[in-house]
């Protein structure tokens, strides 16, 4: 008993050093794929190897312009919660008419980027994920590199694009979206008018609360494009093994937009 | 005397801790239809990709058209994959793409072409491997012979100097295989290039190959013509040949041993 104590101690150490190891690794690929992006966009062109541009649009209608009715009707769905339940809460102080003020900072600065984030990553990270990973599993993605094609430029850069492009205007949307869901529960519940929710929402927001939320979700994007791909590449064993990836990007993705979001969170609102 | 078009030397590879190919040379003259048979897990596929510049040697070197890809630059890299083209077991073919806009990639890729000039040389390919008439399809519309002749159309596009085919014949019926062994021969025919097809499929390597060279468990048994290869004396070329299963195959204690790892 007593000498299979260090011996799970010396296992359970091995195993946190493998697991620190391949975090770094995995990260380290984040970073040098995020470069090789970079590089691409910038110096493609002039190397006569331009990113698909047109492949960008098709990806930025996928994920931006598909993903507006269920944006829609989840953050306006927040935006009723959230008043219910700060109506609920400020009611026992006889503030509920400050109600607005709590619904538009936690829905530019949290819950528009973080939902938009959420649902991209559960939708298209996924999707990209799984195409990517399908790609690899039939050698499309060998067959590229034999081509002279370097898959980076023609698969990645362009779904990095339509992220930094289409999250950050969608959660905008989901910001509008989720405001007019309190507006609506305000107007029920306390009378108060549309034009005076409007005008006490502009009031109490500023460009940078908006900022604060849109910078999010640009890292948020990137979250899910550079773990999506990255889990797509590297596929092995089939269908399972595809499930296994596209499992992963999803979780995986999920769990760093929440970290990152306490990150930012706690940096940007310690004045 | 011409330099050869593929040269092999001394090449190690490993998959893990496991070593796949064990010291494997290889010379393929231009011109020539250099087939690789074994078995599985003989390691014809590990040194296809080698061949391929797809993974890196543990040790050796390959050269392609003069070429040693370990030292070769970027630049010089994507000049040599330009006269390569390589049919994969599984076509391959970008499924949102048609027919003739997969066949058309490499050309939009590494040309100054217009649409107009590269849908012409695409679908003259096309008409090579008589598919003339089906550009307009998607690959998931084409049957599975058809998949490997328009892969085989996009191979040779660039007309390259080298061109590799993965498994011709896997999954597909006799005649369609039969089919795409006489399309590989007129192609030689036609156009001046060297071919190296990896298959397990005798009758098909019998057909095409100039020479065969044989594999198993990562190492040459044995380089020759097809005679050569019919007529060899070696214990396992002839298991092959004849369908033979190794003795430890068979062995149900061996499997048995192997399984429990004892």
């Amino acid at each position: 008993m007593a000498e299979t104590r260090p011996r799970l101690l010396a296992a359970g150490l091995e195993r946190l050093g493998r697991v620190c190891v391949e975090l770094v690794e995995e990260f380290g690929y984040y970073l040098a794929l995020c470069v090789e992006c970079g590089y691409w966009l910038v110096w493609g062109g002039l190397r006569r190897q331009p990113v698909r541009w047109s492949a960008a649009v098709q990806q930025m209608v996928e994920i931006g312009l598909a993903a507006v009715p269920i944006i829609f009707m989840l953050s306006f769905a927040i935006g009723v919660m959230l008043a219910i339940q700060g109506i609920h809460s400020l009611r026992q102080f006889g503030a509920q008419s400050q109600v607005v003020l709590g619904i538009a900072l936690s829905v530019t600065r949290e819950f528009g980027p973080l939902m938009t984030g959420i649902l991209v990553a559960g939708r298209s990270g996924s999707a990209l994920a799984a195409r990517i990973g399908t790609m690899t599993i039939n050698q499309e993605v060998d067959a590229l590199r034999v081509m002279g094609i370097n898959p980076v430029r023609y698969l990645v850069a362009p779904v990095l694009v339509a992220m930094l492009v289409m999250v950050p205007l969608l959660a905008l949307f989901a910001d509008f979206a989720a405001l007019a869901g309190g507006a609506v529960l305000c107007k029920l519940e306390l009378g108060l008018s549309y034009q005076a929710f409007w005008l006490q929402t502009t009031h109490f927001i500023t460009v940078e609360d908006l900022m604060q939320g849109l910078a999010k979700s640009g890292v948020f994007a990137l979250v899910i494009a550079v773990v999506g791909v990255t889990n797509g590449f590297a596929v092995v064993g089939g269908a399972e093994g595809l499930g296994r990836s596209t499992t992963r990007a999803v979780v995986l993705s999920i769990s760093y937009i929440v970290l990152t979001d306490m990150i930012f969170t706690y940096f940007l609102n310690r004045s | 005397m011409s330099s050869p078009a593929i040269e092999v030397r001394q090449l190690v590879a490993h998959y893990g801790d496991r070593l796949i190919l064990d010291h494997v040379d290889l010379m393929v003259e231009p011109g020539e239809i250099m087939v690789i048979m074994g078995g599985s897990g003989s390691g014809k596929s590990t040194l296809l990709r080698q061949l391929l510049g797809l993974h890196s040697p543990s040790s050796g070197s390959i050269k392609l058209l003069g070429q040693d890809i370990a030292t070769a630059s970027a630049a010089q890299m994507q000049d040599l994959r330009r006269k390569m083209g390589v049919a994969f077991q599984g076509g391959a073919l970008f499924g949102s793409l048609s027919v003739l806009e997969n066949v058309m990639l490499p050309l939009r890729e590494h040309t100054r072409l217009d649409e107009q000039t590269m849908a012409i040389m695409a679908r003259m390919k096309l008409e090579v491997v008589r598919l003339g008439e089906l550009g307009e399809l998607l690959p998931a519309q084409l049957s599975g012979g058809m998949v490997k002749r328009a892969a085989l159309a996009r191979a040779i596009v660039m007309d390259p100097k080298l061109l590799f085919f993965d498994e011709p014949s896997a999954g597909l019926d006799p005649v369609v295989s039969a089919e795409l062994d006489e399309l590989i021969l007129t192609l030689r025919a036609s156009l001046p290039m060297s071919i190296v097809v990896v298959t397990h499929e005798l009758d098909s390597a019998f057909k095409i190959a100039d020479r065969i060279t044989v594999l198993d468990r990562g190492k040459i048994l044995l380089t020759g013509s097809v005679p050569e290869v019919r007529n060899s004396s070696h214990e396992r070329v002839q298991d092959l040949l004849n369908r033979r299963p190794r003795p430890e195959e068979i062995d149900a204690d061996a499997y048995l041993r192997r399984l429990t790892g004892g």
